[in-house]
């Protein structure tokens, strides 16, 4: 995947944005780039970048989180200095809450997203319900463009069932994300599962899975 | 067989409203359930339904009252605090033998209590929602899929007893992912949606139906509560429901619903690999309350235990159940804190094989 020194990660609800955006991060991180990670979500109560505080530390990965994310006060305030995180240096990466109620959140930073080299990638997944037809996935995209003031720059086919994703669901939605990516007019920048579903996929990121429920992360520790 | 798809719980829950019959919605946001208003305000108008936010619980809840009696199928939704308000409005539901669906993505409480998952509001739908003598049929549904299913059950049971329904469900099994699928078939409304007794005009064609739960005389309002009761016990003894996993050798047994129960059995398979025999029994009515499966999930057990995301409020039901035959240790987190396998784990081993 190619990287820019701002990276938004954009999308429905479901679409697997934190998992992509912890994955890229970690990637980053791996190859000794420093991060920074930007929990922009401002609409989901739970299962968010906040909760992996302790993987990012361990991979001197910096998390900035809205300052009540996984608290008991439900409100969307967002209290960052997003010039001062860009000015950071390495790659930052932006997990931005679902539809265009999550992309509406981006609006106040575009002066900042204008000033350095930012791109917009918006995820898709063809087993989420209300995005399965192409052109249901490009109106949420135009929807996503109208709340935030920016224009998608890429296309993430993270096409995932849960649990139940397999190597088929992953080939059927090659013609799923051309469509997309055709009426869009953008590129596939990459089919991101986990490995083993990838085969010999063009564009392939492989994916560990990190958004997991607790009976799953159970299950893996017993193992 | 129809495709699966990726939903949020609270999204499947709507669609298989929508999918059930459900023609108006009433509700007021509040976290973790909004999904379920933000997706009907979207679905609803395209299948010639209606979505209405009201400008508060009780007047969400009296709108429902006044839908179920024109004989329409209707739902609300809300969390913990939003029920409460709501409760007036259900025992004049319930007092006006109407049927209803209520769906409670249950937080952290009292009061405002929190945003995060809880289910401490199971005094309060089993035993208290509401005043007055009457009960509602209460699920409990453990995965995405089984909300699904649980909602068409709902409306029909809703329908047929005349009474409300509910679906308990908390902030996990709303706010999750899962793969879910929906029947294609043509939505089949049982028998009992034709309703005779809906006041929905009479056109001077039949006499006039009255909704209401006042009586003037006593023993009018005893004999119709009796009459209500008898219905009761048809209920119990043909829908009352519990699934039960490796009782049958078990010395511990677990009960435990909801999405605590998928966190119990993670606990009891990992158990069952340690040479530990435990089994679980996962209550899916919450009301009527499945006393005799639980009996017979642990009638070779040395002692039970209990799990719940509260302070233990099924634990009397559980002893009761039982009879008071073994002891009931009980184990959960509360405020929004999940019991974690690994905690359920220790508790079992603690417990594993003792008298």
């Amino acid at each position: 995947m190619e990287y820019k020194k701002i990276n938004i990660i954009t999308g429905h609800y479901g679409s697997g944005k934190t998992n992509i955006s912890v994955n890229m991060a970690l990637e980053l991180a791996g190859r000794g780039e420093k991060v920074t990670v930007v929990d922009l979500d401002i609409v989901n109560p739970y299962f968010r970048t906040a909760d992996f505080e302790a993987l990012f530390g361990e991979h001197n990965i910096q998390l900035t989180v809205p300052t009540y994310a996984n608290s008991n006060l439900d409100i969307p305030a967002l209290g960052f200095d997003m010039n001062g995180i860009a000015d950071r240096e390495g790659y930052i990466i932006i997990d931005v809450g679902g539809d265009d109620e999550g992309a509406k959140a981006l609006g106040r930073y575009l002066p900042v997203f204008k000033k350095y080299d930012t791109q917009m990638l918006y995820v898709i997944n063809k087993c989420r319900y209300l995005t399965k037809e192409p052109e249901e996935a490009l109106q949420l995209m135009y929807d996503i463009e109208n709340a935030s003031g920016l224009k998608c720059d890429g296309i993430i086919n993270n096409t995932n069932l849960g649990s139940e994703t397999d190597s088929n669901i992953i080939s059927d939605s090659a013609e799923y994300a051309k469509a997309v990516c055709e009426a869009a007019n953008l590129p596939l920048v990459a089919v991101t599962s986990q490995k083993e579903y990838l085969g010999d996929t063009d564009n392939a990121f492989p994916v560990k899975i990190y958004v997991k429920k607790l009976w799953e992360q159970f299950g893996d520790e017993q193992a | 067989m129809a495709e699966k798809t990726l939903m949020k719980g609270n999204e499947a829950l709507a669609e298989a409203a929508i999918r059930a019959g459900c023609k108006c919605f009433f509700g007021y946001p509040i976290t973790p359930q909004t999904e379920i208003s933000a997706y009907l305000s979207k679905r609803m108008p395209k299948v010639g339904g209606v979505f209405l936010q009201a400008e508060s619980e009780v007047a969400a809840i009296n709108m429902v009252y006044g839908c179920a009696g024109s004989g329409i199928r209707c739902m609300t939704s809300s969390s913990s605090p939003g029920i409460s308000l709501k409760t007036e409005g259900i025992s004049y539901i319930a007092g006006s033998d109407l049927p209803c669906v209520i769906i409670n993505v249950q937080r952290g409480g009292p009061g405002l209590g929190g945003i995060q998952p809880s289910q401490a509001d199971y005094w309060q739908v089993t035993h208290a929602l509401g005043h007055g003598d009457f009960h509602a049929i209460v699920f409990a549904p453990a995965s995405v899929q089984e909300m699904v299913d649980t909602v068409t059950k709902a409306f029909d049971l809703a329908d047929e007893y005349r009474m409300p329904a509910v679906i308990l469900a908390d902030g996990l099994l709303g706010q999750m992912m899962e793969p879910v699928t929906f029947e294609d078939t043509e939505i089949k409304m049982s028998d009992a949606s034709n309703k005779p007794w809906a006041a929905c005009g009479h056109g001077n064609k039949r006499k006039h139906n009255i909704i209401n739960s006042l009586y003037l005389k006593p023993d009018q309002l005893e004999d119709n509560v009796r009459a209500r009761f008898e219905r009761y016990e048809e209920i119990k003894a043909k829908h009352t429901e519990a699934i039960s996993d490796y009782c049958e050798d078990a010395d511990t047994v677990v009960v435990a619903y909801g999405s605590t129960a998928r966190l119990a059995k993670s606990a009891v398979e990992a158990a069952r690999k340690e040479g530990i025999k435990v089994g679980i029994v996962r209550p899916v009515t919450l009301w009527p309350y499945p006393a005799k499966e639980i009996a017979e999930a642990c009638k070779n057990a040395k002692n039970v235990l209990c799990v719940e995301m509260s302070m233990g409020q099924m634990v009397d039901d559980v002893k009761i159940a039982i009879n008071c035959s073994k002891p009931v240790e009980f184990y959960g987190r509360t405020g929004g804190i999940i019991p974690k396998p690994a905690e359920i784990l220790a508790k079992i081993r603690e417990m594993g094989g003792k008298n």
